[in-house]
């Protein structure tokens, strides 16, 4: 039985005011388990709070109830009042009689009324407690980083600065990503690679960051602080260490057909292969698809102008083993397929293309050396027609296209026209949109400079459709404004293509058990106040994985990210919030019900040994929760059908015993 | 009028982040509403089972209310639809028995909302009121 | 007939939602009959919405849309103007009672020189 101590307090006239705090304290009195019990001005005082570690030394009490202000206010000080005092702070329950008595009822006798009621309900709960320890894990002192693009750099770069090791998995040969293929950035037209490739550089210097490039995260266990990471490191045929990216071996293979993916199809490369001058592991790789060594053994020729001795034709996948006390998703997106979009003739003529290919075509290091020509015959484009939200806000019913705006897309496209119309002053450059969407510093000064300064003609409508004829396009269009329909023989047509989270974030989800929205972009643990935290402990949003953003945004969004990263990592012990679910092992059926509400992958199943009569054992399946990861929400503890599942702190007896203490 | 003068029993299931959070504001703000209520604290609504709110029945409560945080904002991400969906078919289930659908409710209340949550007490506790004495599930070896 | 009622007669029979149409154009800018209306495609949503019906019912260019469903197949937002057309062409007819065909009558009007096909349009048309 608990020896239970009730401590009323005035408020000054707060409480003392509505509620008769001397019949309240007198009415408690008698109630089960209390032994003392006393009333006093200010509880949360110094003084008030001495009277409590008194009466606890005193009277040997085992838990208080402290009927005063909200539990949101003081519940803390009077657990840490407990905790000086020699009692677990769990022990402690607050009586609100303020905030939802004293304060909401104007009548003595109605608010003195209910505040013994409401006294009663915390001592039928505090009769029930039991001491609570928060269970502690060890943090493991190193992040993970998935995506090497620039919102995983920036990541990597600032954790890396606090003095905390990391590791960076990304499944290209070359870290860098979408930007290190675009070539000038928005508002400002600072060139990508300019202020890209020396943070590259950065993270490949740093002695804190290790690259894994052309690797791939395959499994994911343990929890917050404690993450098992298994990553396939591809073979790319090259020993990483030896190769010195001389690029000897790029220029004398024979297998030159292979489309560039970094110049997305556009020009041709070898089957060994650096992707980009500026490539971070500057090493070859050789496409095993494409090589023709590797597919039967004919040719070696790569392996013999090696200087270095690197190539290495019998290299096998490798699985590197590690654990992490924290990991960042940075796995970014992707322009969405323009198959489904007969319309525009994307997949009819070559000089309709998408605005990450116009990236490629006007970057000095692109297919056309910067110049900006029809990638059909070369020439240069007179009229240039930009069409915006091609698969952005779209219906959720219509079978192609996706519901959110890209966000990127106008800038991008001012920019497109902006930078057109500076270099090559002859050309028409007309911009269909629907709205022009330029939230954010100087966006919106940069639109109006396009429009004014360099006449970008911006029409409001949409392109209906554009049909190839002879070497033009033939565009045909509406102007809503003007009130007709354009038909417009344009050189070039460029897409503003949606774009879409990268295809691997939904199995990483699944393996991170990080929850998705509907359109697979990775979902905050609070939309406003913690926007790069996943629901799942240890699990960090960075950049365009948790939704479409630009450059500026994701590298803010990757700086909060490492914060958040270095806050967890800068602790030596993870203290968990004890008011945790666990399941009676006695009870538990397996039946896994309690795993598929869990918000967090909290739950896990093992196969225990249990004794049986007759001595003898049986292996039953039973349901274990990590109190690491729990964050005590009780889901569970209503899914179980056998009734196992228990919430530490807001056990099923005590809320019963709060609920017959009102209805008594 | 014998009916309007009744003073029910009402027991108030808030979640830890929004609802309770709401009474507080509602306190703080001196919005009144009748003393008839009773919460109890918990820390989302999802951790509510439908036995709390039988067991509340059967020990002669004559109202029910649970609040969570609106949908989409729960602290635990999903909580409260759980609520939702648990709620909608133990409700129906009551029906079934008999009890009115007056005599227990879902609110979302944000922590922002002390005024709704005083206007939401003070309707139901006019509505319980007005449906009198909680005679069907009220286990009469509890009665008061 | 009030301006509610023909509004909601006509979201009723196409089954449309002029509501959800964002304004972009590209069924204007999509639609091959374009010069010959006097009402484009995306102005027709929007009248639809709110409540304009009978200009609509008036205008020559009604009968000018092909009904080619290209408006219906490239809309992003699903709206299906095509089918709004459909429907204000019905409230015409419907409207017009007086050529109302019933089955009886039809026989009248068959001999050598007409189609039948003719016949059975005619039918299938006037006997909504």
């Amino acid at each position: 039985m608990q020896r239970v101590g009730v401590f009323v307090c005035w408020c000054g006239s707060n409480i003392a005011g509505t509620v008769d705090v001397q019949a309240v304290s007198e009415a408690l009195k008698n109630e089960p388990g209390v032994v003392f019990s006393a009333n006093y001005q200010y509880m949360c005082s110094q003084a008030g709070q001495d009277m409590i570690k008194q009466a606890i030394i005193e009277h040997k009490l085992t838990g208080i109830v402290v009927c005063s202000c909200s539990p949101r206010m003081h519940e803390a000080t009077f657990r840490k009042t407990a905790q000086a005092a020699g009692i677990n702070p769990y022990m402690v329950e607050i009586a609100n009689i303020r905030e939802q008595c004293s304060w909401v009822h104007k009548e003595m006798e109605i608010g003195t009324e209910k505040a013994i009621i409401l006294g009663r309900a915390a001592i039928a709960k505090v009769n029930l407690n039991a001491p609570l320890t928060p269970g502690e894990s060890p943090v493991t002192k190193r992040a993970l980083v998935i995506g090497g693009g620039i919102a995983g750099i920036q990541t990597a770069l600032d954790i890396a600065d606090a003095g905390f090791c990391v590791d960076i998995v990304e499944k290209k040969p070359t870290i860098g990503g979408k930007m290190a293929q675009l070539d000038k950035t928005f508002p400002t037209l600072d060139c990508a690679a300019c202020i890209l490739t020396p943070k590259m550089v950065d993270v490949a210097q740093h002695e804190k960051i290790r690259i894994f490039s052309y690797s791939e995260v395959e499994e994911v266990g343990g929890f917050v602080g404690n993450f098992d990471v298994k990553i396939r490191k591809h073979a790319r045929y090259v020993n990483e260490d030896i190769c010195t990216g001389c690029g000897d071996c790029v220029s004398k293979c024979p297998m030159k057909k292979v489309p560039n993916e970094f110049n997305l199809g556009m020009d041709n490369r070898s089957a060994i292969y650096i992707p980009f001058a500026q490539a971070v592991p500057k090493v070859a790789t050789i496409d095993p698809n494409a090589c023709n060594m590797i597919k039967n053994g004919k040719c070696g020729l790569c392996a013999r102008v090696c200087a270095a001795g690197a190539i290495d034709y019998t290299q096998q996948d490798e699985i590197i083993e590690e654990k992490y006390g924290a990991i960042v998703v940075a796995t970014g997106f992707n322009p969405i397929s323009m198959d489904q979009f007969d319309e525009f003739a994307y997949n009819q003529s070559k000089d309709v293309i998408t605005s990450l290919e116009f990236e490629r075509l006007t970057n000095a290091a692109g297919p056309s050396a910067g110049k900006l020509l029809r990638p059909s015959d070369g020439k240069h484009p007179q009229t240039i027609v930009f069409v915006q939200c091609v698969g952005s806000r779209c219906d959720a019913c219509a079978e192609k296209g996706k519901e959110y705006c890209s966000k990127i897309c106008c800038m991008y496209t001012a920019k497109h026209a902006m930078l057109t119309r500076d270099k090559y002053p002859d050309t028409d450059v007309y911009v269909f949109y629907i709205d022009v969407r330029t939230p954010g510093k100087n966006f919106d000064e940069f639109y109006r400079r396009a429009v004014e300064e360099y006449g970008v003609h911006y029409i409001k409508g949409m392109v209906g459709k554009v049909t190839p004829q002879g070497d033009k396009l033939k565009v045909q269009a509406s102007d809503l404004l003007a009130n007709k329909q354009l038909h417009i023989d344009a050189d070039l047509v460029v897409l503003a293509a949606a774009i879409e989270p990268d295809a691997s974030a939904r199995p990483l989800a699944t393996m991170l058990t990080a929850s998705m929205d509907t359109n697979d972009f990775f979902t905050e643990a609070h939309p406003k106040l913690r926007p790069v935290e996943s629901p799942t402990a240890g699990v960090f949003l960075s950049g365009a994985c948790q939704g479409p953003k630009d450059i500026p945004e994701t590298v803010s969004q990757a700086g909060a990210a490492a914060a958040k990263v270095i806050g967890l990592l800068a602790k030596d012990k993870l203290q968990g919030n004890p008011c945790v679910a666990s399941a009676n092992e006695m009870m538990c059926n397996g039946c896994s019900s309690c795993e598929r509400v869990c918000p967090y992958g909290a739950i896990t199943y093992e196969n225990k040994e249990f004794r049986m009569p007759n001595r003898t054992t049986a292996i039953r399946r039973v349901a274990s929760v990590n109190p690491a990861v729990c964050q005590g929400c009780g889901a569970c503890t209503v899914a179980c059908p056998s009734g196992a599942m228990d919430l530490r702190g807001f056990a099923n007896k005590q809320i019963m015993a709060e609920v017959d203490a009102i209805c008594k | 009028m014998q009916m309007s003068e009744y003073k029910p029993l009402i027991v108030a299931f808030c979640c830890n982040w929004c609802s309770y959070a709401g009474a507080d504001l509602a306190g703080n703000n001196r919005l009144a509403y009748p003393a008839d209520v009773k919460i109890i604290r918990v820390p989302c609504s999802c951790r509510v089972n439908p036995m709390f709110i039988l067991r509340a029945f059967q020990r002669g409560a004559d109202g029910v209310i649970l609040c969570g945080c609106h949908p989409g904002d729960c602290h635990y991400t999903s909580g409260n639809y759980f609520t939702r969906r648990r709620m909608a078919l133990l409700f129906s289930m009551l029906d079934f028995l008999g009890i009115e659908r007056e005599r227990t409710r879902v609110e979302w209340v944000s922590a922002a909302e002390g005024a709704k949550f005083a206007a939401t007490m003070n309707d139901f506790v006019a509505t319980v009121a007005a449906l009198g004495e909680n005679k069907r599930l009220e286990d009469l070896r509890c009665k008061r | 007939m009030s301006k509610e009622y023909l509004r909601d007669d006509i979201i009723r029979s196409s089954g449309v939602n002029p509501k959800k149409c964002m304004k972009c154009g590209k069924c204007s800018g999509t639609c091959p009959a374009y010069d010959e209306m006097e009402y484009h495609p995306h102005q027709f949503v929007s009248m639809v919405e709110t409540g304009d019906i009978e200009p609509l019912m008036a205008s020559k260019g009604l009968y000018r849309c092909l009904t080619c469903f290209a408006c219906v197949d490239r809309c992003p937002r699903g709206v299906e103007p095509a089918k709004l057309v459909e429907a204000v062409r019905l409230a015409v007819i419907r409207q017009q009672g007086a050529n109302h065909l019933s089955a009886e009558t039809v026989a009248a009007f068959s001999d050598d020189e007409t189609p039948q096909q003719l016949l059975v349009s005619a039918f299938r048309k006037y006997s909504k």
